[in-house]
């Protein structure tokens, strides 16, 4: 009986799927075009899911060899259970019996992979959904154990009608279950559709460049995509679910909820009303339509769930005089965010959770005009004085009044160009950047600035979703940086940093542009500085995320601490899972009320350490972290640690050495 | 003349013609004090956003002037404020917009003329709400905190009044109402209303103001400021010094007397304060 009702079964199943998957498909395609290639990137997409996704995967090792045994157990299972019970290859000799012998091994394989799975879920951690993901593990024991069984029939190692047509009816419904979870669920939009959809968000990634390739490849795309402003039909930014690319939607239906991404983010951690999972889950609803009532993980802290939803074509976030009505997500959501890209760093679907982000925040600040608390203020300093401060864009320099540096406008060229960044107008930053001055004067550094010519670099207008502010910003420094000739340029904030680096490209700016920290090290590295050996407290490093995550750079800044002959104390999270300072995304401008405060949370990590000196790199790191109150280290940027370190009197004895040369030169 | 609530302009109450008043908002360019960049005036800014809070009334924005690439800037600003359109009455540079204007209104007949109290660029006198009132006969309101209500063409609004304090009135419509630094401060200018926004041109012949011709302009000297001298020893005493009311010392209140014996009372304290010698 079995020999007629599997091959029904099995292509009743994959008929459903592929319905299944036209119509997801179809749900897809309401999001806007996107220049992918689809064959280079199906080509691409074995490599993408071996390797760069089960590399972010692996950082779980418990989940990485359960998925690897599962999932590579069921596709393997899956493809020959279509040869042996769905072709009936199984029932001949020779190869046939190869093919049974192997899907036994496939499915056990499968088998013991679900029971880890099963593991996991008894006692689950918080970050992962609950609902239908409870009964997943379940399932793949269904599909696993019913493949399993039926196959030892067809090996011959159990009669063929396995004693009793009642046995093989109970079988063939345990085998159903399986086949509806795995394969019409896949497309249908039960928890296999993360592979589905995942396998397809890998092929079609927005940002191609993000994965490895076999010549190598930088694997890291981080800038934010322009807007096209000359193109009046163009929307600004995404106001509706079919505002996003067809490949974001498709993105955003990869996630498989692992919650990875919530345990990292530094907002839902402080009760901010942001949970990136949820968001993204938000997004899927927006996309299918609905209500956010059947999500089961946790929800935006201080916001019940129900009360959310959506449809393609409606808004995601209602305009505030609605009648306080509500659509997908709030406002408040959105503007919470950091943009510190710890969630895409963590999620190994590779989904793109900031670039969603800003694209909302576009809508809402180019179209509605609401860009919260003193965003609106700062845009418009932005727009009438190239600094976010409103102060006199004359008086940029005043701070340096007694440093004498040397200007563009009168030098034309220089090796470096110092971008001084609106830390200039900042009394606290000021120390900084004379620090960075006399590091760079101690290694004779040929350096100029703009001076006043320099503007806003437009990280705080493109994060707050003002990329008409943005782009004017940067094509205004494009010209001014077009007059000039420099190697380099060097600058003490990582926001400017990734800006020139990464997103002036587009615009038609390409520099070479380092961070202190890496200018400072290839100086040491050189031997052109000379540090005395540090004789302070115990100090441990923050790394900024726009200089981490974003361009990783997690190296130079420790190399120059221990340079100095710093022994860093590393806190429990560092590197790439450096929590973010809370600066970030225009953040502290807009400022969404929590339960704590990001840079507490921070602070309390240093605490951890026991160090009693932070050192960071980025001067909104140094804002952030100063603010906090009772703070038990001091924080010091890394310029200013080398500054204080610098051996004064053998830069003197070289300028002594130089003059004693050149007055032999004379004489001879 | 601004009614006092008190008076009998309500006995005076017509029923109005039904349905929201017409709002008409004067806008002007306006110019960043530190980088003189051409933006949305702030006290213009403030009247599109009083008149914007009037509910479901859509105001008009129109603006008398040059246009050019700076004013269009700063017109766009207004518009991102969430409009469709905006009326440009086309004046050559320095005409005297004031009978322009005040064909426009005629023709246009709104209930309400919002603008703010003084432009900030060209002459900046603040008189042009006063002449255009006076040009069209009907009332005005200067620094106004906000309207109220508006039913069967009366007005009630609470005028600003220094020190933060606030006088409630009733004005019959039409009226012209000015908005200074008291009124709520204006939305968010949005990039894609501003762009989208059209101005509608309304060719004009101008008028050349004559006088202003002649006048030699050159930037304001910043003025010394007088020291204030805050004696009060506690918090208390200094959060009394700034909220007291201005308290006249010698003044003298003058009420029922002849036009002739008010010019000479006035006449009298200008020559004791030295304006007139």
């Amino acid at each position: 009986m079995l020999d007629i009702l599997l091959p029904i079964l099995i292509f009743a199943a994959l008929a459903l799927a592929a319905i299944g998957a036209l119509r997801r498909v179809r749900l897809w395609r309401q999001g806007r075009s996107s220049p992918v290639s689809i064959a280079k990137g199906l080509a691409a997409m074995p490599r993408r899911y071996l390797v760069d996704l089960h590399h972010v995967v692996a950082r779980d090792k418990y989940i990485s060899n359960t998925h690897v045994a599962t999932a590579g157990g069921f596709v393997a299972a899956a493809v020959l259970m279509i040869l042996v019970h769905g072709l009936g290859l199984g029932s001949l000799q020779g190869l046939g019996g190869v093919l049974g012998w192997l899907l036994l091994a496939a499915s056990a394989c499968m088998f013991v992979g679900s029971l880890f799975v099963a593991k996991r879920r008894r006692n689950p951690p918080p970050r992962l959904s609950k609902g239908p993901w409870m009964r997943l593990p379940k399932s793949l024991m269904a599909f696993s154990l019913g493949v399993f069984v039926i196959t030892l029939a067809s090996v011959g190692i159990v009669p063929a009608d396995l004693g009793s047509w009642i046995v093989a009816l109970v079988l063939a419904g345990v085998v159903t279950w399986g086949l509806a979870e795995m394969v019409f669920g896949m497309t249908w939009g039960g928890p296999m559709k993360h592979a589905f959809a995942g396998a397809l968000h890998l092929a079609f990634h927005r940002r191609p460049e993000r994965f490895s390739t076999k010549e190598g490849g930088s694997g890291r795309s981080t800038g934010l995509k322009a807007l096209d402003l000359d193109d009046d039909r163009a929307p600004l930014g995404v106001g509706a679910p079919r505002d996003f690319t067809w490949n974001q939607l498709l993105g955003f239906d990869a996630c498989v909820q692992c919650g990875r991404c919530e345990a990292a983010c530094p907002a839902f951690a402080a009760g901010q009303p942001l949970n990136p999972k949820k968001l993204i889950q938000d997004m899927v609803v927006g996309m299918v339509g609905g209500s956010d009532a059947h999500y089961a993980g946790s929800p935006y802290p201080g916001k019940p769930i129900g009360e959310h939803g959506g449809d393609p074509h409606g808004p995601i976030v209602a305009r505030p005089f609605a009648n306080g009505g509500t659509a997908l997500v709030d406002a408040d959501t959105l503007w919470s965010c950091t943009t510190c890209r710890a969630c895409v760093e963590e999620c190994p679907m590779m989904i793109e959770h900031v670039d969603a982000i800003v694209d909302m925040r576009r809508f809402l600040t180019l179209e509605h005009g609401n860009t919260p608390n003193k965003g609106g203020d700062v845009l418009d300093n932005l727009i009438a004085t190239d600094n976010p401060g409103g102060f006199d864009p004359g008086s940029r320099l005043n701070w340096a009044a007694d440093q004498n540096l040397p200007l563009m406008a009168d030098r034309q060229e220089a090796e470096v160009l110092l971008w001084l960044g609106d830390g200039a107008f900042d009394m606290r930053n000021q120390r900084t950047l004379r620090a960075l001055v006399k590091v760079l004067r101690a290694a004779e550094v040929d350096f100029a600035v703009l001076g006043n010519e320099e503007r806003d670099s437009g990280d705080v207008a493109r994060r707050l979703g003002d990329e008409a502010t943005f782009q004017r910003l940067a094509r205004r420094n494009i010209t001014t940086l077009s007059r000039y000739r420099f190697t380099h340029i060097v600058t003490c904030d990582p926001h400017s940093f990734h800006v020139l680096k990464n997103e002036y490209g587009a615009l038609g700016g390409h520099y070479s542009v380092f961070h202190h920290s890496t200018y400072i090290a290839e100086l040491f590295d050189s031997g052109r500085l000379n540090l005395k050996a540090w004789k302070g407290d115990s100090v441990t490093y923050h790394d900024p995320c726009y200089l981490g995550r974003y361009n990783g750079e997690y190296e130079a800044p420790r190399r120059v601490l221990q340079a100095l002959g710093i022994e860093v104390k590393e806190m429990a999270r560092s590197g790439y899972r450096s929590r973010c300072c809370g600066g970030g995304g225009g953040a502290p401008i807009t400022d969404i009320p929590g339960k704590r405060r990001i840079p507490d949370m921070r602070m309390d990590d240093v605490r951890e350490t026991g160090a009693e000196l932070v050192a960071v790199g980025c001067p909104q790191c140094t804002a952030m972290l100063e603010g906090v109150v009772n703070a038990s280290a001091e924080v010091r940027d890394i310029a200013e640690l080398v500054a204080e370190g610098l051996n004064e009197e053998s830069a003197q004895d070289r300028a002594s050495r130089r003059t004693q040369q050149s007055e032999e030169a004379l004489v001879s | 003349m601004p009614h006092d609530a008190n008076s009998q302009t309500s006995a005076r109450a017509q029923p109005h013609g039904g349905g929201q008043p017409s709002v008409a908002v004067l806008v002007s360019m306006g110019r960043h004090p530190l980088t003189e960049r051409a933006r949305r005036a702030d006290q213009d800014a403030r009247a599109v956003e009083m008149a914007l809070s009037l509910g479901d009334v859509q105001p008009r924005l129109l603006h008398a002037g040059h246009f050019d690439q700076d004013s269009e800037a700063a017109l766009r600003g207004y518009l991102g404020m969430g409009f469709d359109a905006l009326e440009l009455i086309e004046q050559e540079p320095g005409a005297d917009v004031i009978a322009a204007l005040c064909d426009r209104l005629r023709d246009a007949a709104p209930q309400l003329v919002l603008t703010g109290a003084r432009a900030e660029t060209d002459e900046g006198s603040g008189l042009l709400p006063y002449l255009l009132a006076e040009a069209l006969g009907w009332p005005i309101v200067a620094s106004l905190a906000s309207i109220e209500r508006i039913e069967q063409g009366e007005a009630t609004l609470l005028q600003a009044l220094p020190r933060g304090q606030r006088r409630r009135l009733r004005v019959r419509l039409p009226a012209v109402f000015t908005v200074d630094g008291s009124a709520p401060a204006p939305r968010q200018s949005a990039f894609g209303p501003a762009r989208r926004g059209v101005v509608e041109r309304i060719a004009c012949t101008s008028l050349q103001d004559a006088a202003f011709a002649e006048w030699r302009i050159q930037p304001a000297r910043k003025r010394p400021k007088r020291l204030k001298i805050v004696k009060a020893a506690s918090a208390r005493d200094r959060f009394k010094a700034a909220a007291a009311k201005a308290e006249g010392g010698g003044g003298q209140v003058l009420a029922d007397v002849t036009p002739e014996q008010g010019a000479e009372a006035i006449f009298k304290l200008l020559q004791e304060e030295g304006v007139l010698r």
